[in-house]
């Protein structure tokens, strides 16, 4: 699939579109580089999490109702010393008077939770986020269609996703992560099929209400998070990774409110192949929700906190059938999360502090990074990620020996 | 002589209406044709934002405006960037209300991600420039005292001379003089001064020209003379009256920004 994705967009970038479109060509060269700060090195033996250069190109072609975007990178990964290369977002649009469409691989945020994801069920790679890449690639696109649909009462988005994709979280190699059975090498994994039945379907309704923008959302698809399926749960020969059934039904609202932005968010997460909560490896229903306020408190500050909420349904039925020796998940876990920005020297000049630390478990993720901007086409940002806290097997606690700093230096043209 | 006597009395009477406004009768011509020109207004600016060394950063957007009431009462803002670059293909959305803080979105492409920003209008630089946004948008009259401090020339157009105060102390100058054109009511001249009294922020007008019959500012300054840093705004194209519809301020197009309104 992926390559029939470059294939295509190759030959879309090197076919010269009709003479009537207009068309574009932009792009970036970046160097990006992480490295340990904490005496630990990475369980390979490296001390780098990421040392790679890159070059993004993006072709944005337009005729009347149609409209081509393509964003395609090529890099070279010195760690692992290959040159590789992805097709980040490549669509089409089709765009009508009060509906449109795109179809192809498109990135989607939902949600108003910052760097917290409740209805965004969306792919994410967390190894990009915790090794020091720029924000964009927090998120992946998904391969499908989405339809907007614009009637005077409200607007809808509806996503069809045939082709699921994964969460890309950070690789073993790389950082220091948790795993319950080191003993178990024989690994397989299962993603959900291409087909009518395991196809993702997700809707958001919104409009403007009372002054809020408030949407309402609803997924039927996978956790993009994988489960481990053992051969035998007394003594498991084979583990097999494979994304449990899941639906989702949520909303959101926000507005401006006491001189800054409010933002509440809410959902509930139906785990459809474990609904009792008796299977310890598949997670249980849970009900998560947000709340957030930012606000600017002098000339380029803005100061923003959130308080995020996850309480696991059919608790004691999980407790009850979890593996002795196990790590367990409490019965409710929170986090608390702040993030501080100042600009300076015309707002070439970015100070920011992210935290989160969950007040239930005691983990920490702390990221300060300093980025100027040196003239309109390069700029530079140097930052931490720093993790701790919690218990080994934590969201954040498990990473407490990948401390990193990192480098990024774009040249944007 | 008794018809003399009313004669004059009559041109002394018309004289004072038509010589003697009030600065608030100033102020809010100053409004309606500075701020809220047309049903609604369409431009492609260029800011050069200049430094004390010289370096020259650019910023290059299409600024769309609608009226959704009388001069004083509600706009919305659509800005579409194309440089610098890293922040090309992003959309940002005003809607100003009069008396509170307004709204405000952004659009980031990269995350495909529409977000409420939490900025308060009196302090905040617009892009970066020695504007802030109530540089751009504009600032309630009812929230200044004002004054005619003078009648007088400057660049051989006959002003009224207009001292605002804010009424409350919360802002970073403590008054400023406004040079207002007697003909078209647009300011020339703008001059800020601190809490101590000193000038330290002057914008001027540079070029004046019709558009579709509506005196516009096509070129401005705003000179820090504490940073001695300046922006300067050059309008590329401007236009009144395009039929701009209310739905293109909304999330749909702050994502997907129609082109023909754009470019």
């Amino acid at each position: 699939m992926k390559r029939i994705v470059i294939a295509a967009a190759v030959i879309l970038l090197l076919v010269p579109p009709a003479p009537a479109a207009e068309v574009s060509l932009h792009g970036f060269l970046q160097g990006n580089y992480s490295a340990d700060i904490s005496n630990n090195p990475n369980p390979d033996g490296g001390d780098f999490k990421l040392a790679e250069e890159r070059l993004q190109l993006k072709l944005d072609a337009s005729e009347g109702p149609v409209h081509l975007f393509i964003k395609a990178e090529g890099w070279y990964d010195h760690i692992d010393q290959v040159w590789d290369s992805d097709l980040r977002e490549g669509y089409i649009d089709y765009t009508a008077a009060s509906w449109d469409a795109r179809a192809g691989r498109q990135i989607i945020t939902w949600g108003v939770g910052d760097l917290i994801f409740i209805n965004d069920v969306f792919p994410k790679d967390y190894d990009a986020f915790f090794s020091g890449r720029p924000l964009g690639y927090l998120k992946k696109g998904v391969d499908g269609a989405k339809i907007g649909i614009y009637p005077d009462f409200a607007s809808f988005e509806v996503v069809i996703i045939p082709f699921f994709t994964r969460n890309v979280y950070p690789s073993p190699g790389r950082f220091h992560v948790f795993d319950p059975m080191p003993g178990v090498t024989d690994r397989g994994k299962v993603e959900p099929a291409v087909t009518l039945g395991d196809t993702e379907v997700a809707i958001r309704a919104y409009r403007n209400i009372a002054g809020f923008d408030a949407s309402v959302y609803f997924y039927r698809g996978f956790f993009r998070q994988p489960s481990m399926m053992p051969d035998d749960p007394v003594m498991p020969g084979k583990l097999t990774q494979f994304y449990p059934k899941l639906s989702v039904y949520g909303a959101s609202l926000q507005r401006s409110a006491l001189d800054g932005v409010l933002s509440l968010e809410a959902g509930y997460y139906d785990s459809r192949q474990d609904r009792k909560g008796t299977n310890p490896m598949i997670p249980n229903s849970q009900t998560r929700f947000l709340v957030g306020y930012q606000r600017q408190l002098w000339e380029d500050f803005t100061v923003g906190v959130q308080y995020y909420g996850e309480y696991m349904h059919d608790h004691p039925a999980y407790e009850r059938s979890l593996p002795a020796g196990f790590p367990g998940r409490p019965r409710y876990y929170d986090l608390t999360s702040l993030r501080l920005t100042q600009l300076l020297k015309q707002q070439t000049l970015k100070l920011s502090f992210f935290g989160f630390y969950s007040p239930a478990v005691g983990e920490y993720f702390l990221n300060p990074e300093v980025r100027y901007s040196f003239t309109d086409h390069v700029w530079a940002a140097v930052g931490a990620n720093v993790f701790g806290g919690g218990t080994p097997a934590g969201d954040f606690g498990q990473f407490s020996r990948d401390d990193n700093t990192y480098v990024q230096v774009r040249y944007e043209f | 002589m008794r018809k003399l006597i009313v004669g004059i009395a009559v041109v002394l009477l018309l004289s004072q209406s038509v010589f003697a406004m009030t600065a608030n009768e100033v102020m809010e011509k100053y409004q309606a044709a500075f701020l809220y020109p047309g049903k609604d207004f369409k431009a492609r600016v260029l800011m050069k934002l200049i430094s004390e060394g010289g370096q020259e950063r650019v910023r290059e957007m299409t600024m769309i405006r609608k009226n959704f009431g009388p001069p004083g009462g509600e706009q919305k803002y659509f800005i579409y960037f194309f440089r610098p670059a890293d922040v090309r293909g992003m959309t940002f959305m005003v809607y100003k209300h009069p008396g509170r803080d307004a709204d405000r979105w952004l659009f980031v492409p990269a995350l495909n991600m529409v977000r409420r920003i939490a900025a308060r209008d009196k302090y905040s630089s617009f892009v970066g420039s020695d504007f802030t946004y109530e540089d751009v948008s504009g600032r309630d009259l009812a929230e200044d005292t004002h004054k005619m401090v003078k009648e007088e020339k400057y660049k051989a157009k006959d002003c009224y001379v207009i001292k605002s105060t804010p009424r409350a102390g919360d802002m970073q100058y403590s008054y400023r003089l406004l040079w207002i054109d007697k003909a078209d009511f647009l300011p020339l001249k703008e001059e800020y001064y601190d809490q101590r009294g000193d000038l330290y922020k002057i914008f001027t007008a540079d070029e004046v020209k019709d558009v579709k019959g509506v005196p516009t500012v096509m070129k401005r300054t705003m000179k820090n003379l504490k940073s001695h840093h300046m922006t300067q705004v050059t309008y590329l194209d401007a236009d009144y009256n395009v039929g701009i519809s209310d739905s293109l301020f909304s999330e749909r197009y702050l994502k997907q920004p129609p082109r023909r309104w754009i470019k």
